[in-house]
């Protein structure tokens, strides 16, 4: 059985964001990329099923500028056995690449197809679901537990919703969405950072893949959120009650 | 340039000439200024007279604004002419809502308590005795009390307060109260233990006394302004009443008056050392500097808007993590302020950093404008400090400085000896020693500030410091490695050093057991490598400029170090939170050994080769009993060795005394690396210091300060100071 992952390079977590002074989006140039961490605990799930013995091969897929290659040699140190780029300089948008990734699953037949989440750099959280939409898949967001079983061809996922857990079956091939609480992905360890030089990475263009990009969608403008104000100490209890009443209004 | 510039200084004056009267002085006496230029001098505010009725108060303040319009003319075009063609043309970049910037980030101090499993006094019993015997400091008049006391980490020895010394009266607190105000004079219970105390809880003195020196008041303004239709124009403010700098100098008064009547005095910053330097050990009086906490200047040297120098001059009781995060806030972002006046003036300023957006709070507070700010990103012209350490959350620039900090840059960096360009420390007969230069080279003379750095305040009190920051580099890459010997460590480093030296920025080391004890003690740490044995662990850090070479250059050097075998095996962080983690358990070590009971501590210094041999004797000699743990900066041959116990054992102690210093003496190390001496090695000093060395520092010690009131019986043996 194959599993592709989808893999996106983004800021890095721990980078203080900083808004481009012309408002268009987020600075980018100069500073630190790293892989999006729900896309690593993407590839970290895959990685387990695969080290279980149910899946013989697990892909990785990066779409963007060149740099994502050095994304995707991360993803082939985690242990990723071979590599797809689709080489584009254009904004990509969710439902893009989840035109995109219908693409590439016409072409290398995956059973389950894996993402994160959301990625923390826009947090639009569309892809997996407009990709399951768009390859008529049934879909387990935000799973905190995925079980495989090969011989009934189903995957058990927990999703984490509003007060509990939800466990949903879904029939192969399905598409996965990771939480946070999924599993802690492995370090890229030398040995594997040696072995991942010699693997390889796919590329693609869209055109290749038969994909038009192009986006419905405007950026207006993008602004931080706005700062916090300090507080002011309250003589009285009085004066307290006085501000929550007629400042803040909440009582 | 210098002429148009000129002419653009009385352009602005001519044409800001109403705007100056009508508007600044109503800003700058809003925000307090009439506070300072109206303060009286002791004496006056002792006066029953001295409260004059408001009609003299108005007219006071009319004299003073017609003084501070001339004075501030006058200074600020002397300054701009002078200091233009100078290189380290300085601004004072303190604002008035600045300070509240800076303390935001500061994060208390975080005692690590014992295992309460463990039963552990805090306190050594002994010490708490003597702690109750000296609580009150009458004990001590006249005659000498003579009191056998032990610490932790030493061999007993007889400790007795100089007689010398005198205690405190009413008088002197009365006096105190006078110079710095009263609520900087701290009698309070709590706050006198928890400055009596050492972190590492090891040491106590019985100080009742702590006081706080707060800021020489002068009120630095800081703008850049630029006329529309006139040429670009940057010029400084800085209203200083030269007379009155005397006067507030606090730290002097307050010593001249200590050392007249002979009162020993304890200099405290962040009390974050490990060998009991920055406490009390009887009565003396307790100056913490923390209160002392302003940037005064930064860099300065402004070519067209680019900072290119990176010198920061600050005060003592800076926070080391406030100043770092300063630095990380510097001329990344260039905001212009366009005012506009009701009466239809422009105004337009440009800041730098945050200060803008405080800035344009205080103007709409006073004049209501309306206002725009416009930020023009420049390129990213970030700064660091030259020393880094784990306990920098707490710890103050002055303490640093005075104790000599090494910390985890040292391997790039070096010492704080180099990078020290300047300080200002207070003798302690009040004699305020201006050393505060910005300039890399200086030949002239002795260079006495190196006397300062590293003396742990028994020469003067370090009051203020400028610094050469290095440019913040924006590729970090960090590996943790595992070696199977300490040989293939030290064959790694001398590798690292040929192969990755231009970005080599850290090389630590610890071995299996300090990896065990994090593992078990620490809270949220994993080993990043597959659980199998590997007896030592190895942190490589380097930092550069370009992110995709470093990391290549970095890869193929561990790849091809793995492949001779030197690294058995290894993780590469991909992203920050990674490489935090691996910081995590470096740092977490101390942490861990406190958590895990009773620690004896040793920080030497040693050649590499023979570093390891210690420990494993040391482990040969105590046996199972203790648990021997080294680990610490192997790029700098300094070697944290820890013994760590169940409980304080003195069985144990007489086995590690002297053992580990005459083996260190033996081997020509020093007993001390980046620690100090403090006061629980100040009588060992001989074993890594000729007599004839030791003898010359009493001297200058005894020259510098007659009575002997600097943190006494520190630093050098009581037996010659005394």
């Amino acid at each position: 059985m194959k599993i592709m992952v989808a893999i996106k390079r983004v800021v890095d977590y721990a980078v203080k964001i900083r808004v481009k002074p012309d408002k268009t989006g987020v600075e980018t140039t100069n500073v630190k990329m790293s892989m999006n961490p729900f896309c690593e605990i993407a590839l970290e799930e895959a990685l387990r099923i695969r080290e279980s013995g149910r899946a013989s091969e697990v892909v990785a897929v990066s779409m963007g500028p060149q740099q994502c290659v050095d994304t995707l040699r991360t993803g082939l140190a985690m242990g990723a056995d071979r590599g797809i780029h689709v080489e584009t300089k254009e904004t990509l948008y969710p439902l893009s690449v989840a035109k995109l990734l219908r693409a590439l699953v016409e072409v290398e037949k995956p059973q389950i197809l894996i993402l994160g989440k959301q990625a923390i750099d826009d947090d639009c959280n569309q892809t997996g679901q407009m990709l399951a939409g768009l390859l008529n898949w049934p879909q387990g967001t935000f799973a905190s537990k995925v079980v495989l079983d090969e011989e009934k061809q189903e995957v058990t996922v927990d999703r984490e919703v509003d007060g509990g857990l939800e466990t949903l079956c879904l029939d192969l091939p399905a598409v996965i969405t990771t939480d946070l609480r999924l599993n802690q992905p492995r370090y890229a360890t030398l040995p594997n950072i040696m072995k991942a030089k010699s693997k390889v990475i796919k590329k693609y263009t869209p055109q290749e893949l038969n994909v038009e990009i192009k986006s419905d969608l405007q950026i207006v403008q993008v602004t931080e959120p706005p700062k916090r104000k300090s507080g002011v100490m309250v003589s009285s209890v009085d004066e307290l009650i006085d501000k929550l009443k007629n400042e803040a209004r909440v009582i | 340039m210098f002429l148009v510039d000129f002419f653009a200084c009385l352009k602005f004056r001519c044409f800001g000439c109403k705007l100056w009267r009508c508007c600044w002085w109503d800003f700058l006496l809003a925000n307090g200024f009439d506070r300072i230029t109206q303060r009286r001098s002791p004496e006056q505010r002792c006066s029953p007279t001295a409260s004059p009725d408001s009609s003299q108060r108005q007219q006071r303040k009319m004299k003073t604004k017609n003084y501070i319009t001339t004075y501030c003319l006058f200074k600020c075009f002397s300054r701009y002419l002078v200091h233009r063609s100078n290189s380290n043309f300085q601004y004072s970049s303190q604002f008035p809502g600045f300070r509240c910037q800076v303390s935001r980030t500061s994060r208390p101090l975080e005692t690590v308590l014992p295992d309460p499993k463990q039963n552990l006094p805090s306190v050594h019993p002994l010490r708490e005795y003597i702690g109750r015997d000296l609580t009150s400091a009458s004990n001590f008049s006249g005659y000498t009390h003579r009191i056998p006391c032990r610490f932790f980490g030493s061999t007993p020895i007889v400790m007795q307060r100089n007689p010398m010394f005198s205690t405190i009266n009413a008088d002197d607190i009365t006096k105190f109260k006078e110079i710095l105000g009263e609520k900087n004079v701290v009698q309070d219970e709590e706050a006198l233990l928890a400055a009596n105390t050492d972190w590492m809880r090891k040491y106590k003195g019985s100080s009742n006394l702590l006081l706080q020196p707060r800021t020489t008041e002068e009120v630095y303004i800081f703008l850049s302004c630029e006329i529309v239709a006139a040429c670009f124009t940057i010029f400084c403010i800085r209203i200083s009443f030269p007379h009155l700098d005397r006067l507030f100098d606090k730290v002097s008064q307050v010593l001249k008056y200590c050392n007249s009547r002979c009162l020993a005095v304890v200099p405290q910053g962040g009390n974050t050392g490990l060998v009991g330097g920055s406490v009390p050990v009887f009565d003396e009086v307790i100056i913490n500097m923390g209160s002392m906490k302003n940037i005064i200047s930064f860099d300065k040297v402004r070519r067209r808007l680019y900072m290119v120098s990176g010198i920061l001059v600050c005060e003592a009781g800076c926070i080391l993590e406030n100043l770092v995060s300063f630095l990380d806030n510097q001329g990344c972002l260039l905001w212009i302020l366009v005012v506009l006046f009701p009466s239809g003036v422009y105004f337009l300023a440009s800041i730098g950093g945050g200060c803008c957006f405080q800035f344009s709070l205080c103007c709409r507070a006073v004049w209501k404008p309306n206002f725009w700010i416009l930020d023009l990103t420049m390129p990213p012209f970030r700064f660091v400090m030259p020393l880094d350490l784990g306990a920098k959350g707490s710890c103050q620039i002055g303490g640093n400085v005075s104790t000599n900090a090494g910390g985890l840059r040292f391997v790039r960096y070096g010492s704080l000896h180099g990078n020290v360009l300047g300080l200002e420390a207070v003798l302690a007969n009040g004699t305020v020693l201006d050393m505060l230069g910005t300039l890399r080279k200086d030949n002239t003379g002795y260079d006495l500030k190196h006397l300062f750095i590293g003396s742990e305040g028994s020469l003067g009190i370090i009051s203020k410091v400028s610094i050469l920051t290095p440019p913040k580099l924006s590729s970090v890459n960090l590996a943790f490695l595992a070696c199977k010997d300490y040989v293939s460590c030290q064959n790694l480093l001398l590798e690292a050093k040929r192969k990755l030296g231009n970005i080599l920025s850290a090389f630590e080391f610890l071995d299996s057991h300090s990896m065990d004890l994090v593992l078990n003690h620490s809270e949220g740490v994993r080993n990043p490598l597959p659980p199998s044995m590997h007896n030592f662990y190895v942190l490589i850090e380097t930092t550069g400029s370009d992110q995709s070479y470093d990391k290549e250059k970095l890869e193929a050097f561990l790849l091809r170090s793995m492949e001779v075998g030197l690294i058995s095996d290894g993780v590469l962080a991909q992203d920050i939170n990674q490489a935090f983690s691996f910081w995590r358990i470096r740092e977490g070590v101390p942490e861990a050994l406190m958590k895990a009971g009773a620690v004896y501590k040793y920080d030497l210094s040693l050649p590499i080769e023979k570093m390891y041999d210690l420990v494993e004797e040391m482990r040969m000699r105590l046996g199972p009993a203790a648990k021997v743990v080294g680990y610490g900066h192997l790029g700098d041959g300094n070697l944290h060795l820890n013994i760590s116990l169940p409980e304080y054992d003195d069985t144990v102690l007489g086995q590690v005394e002297p053992f580990v210093y005459e083996w260190t003496s033996k081997h020509r190390g020093s007993i001390s690396a980046e620690h100090g001496l403090g006061l629980m090695k100040a009588n060992k000093i001989h074993y890594s210091k000729s007599t004839e060395s030791v003898h010359l520092m009493v001297s200058i010690k005894k020259l510098l300060d007659p009575n002997g009131i600097l943190n006494p019986y520190k630093v050098l043996p009581s037996s010659l100071t005394s």
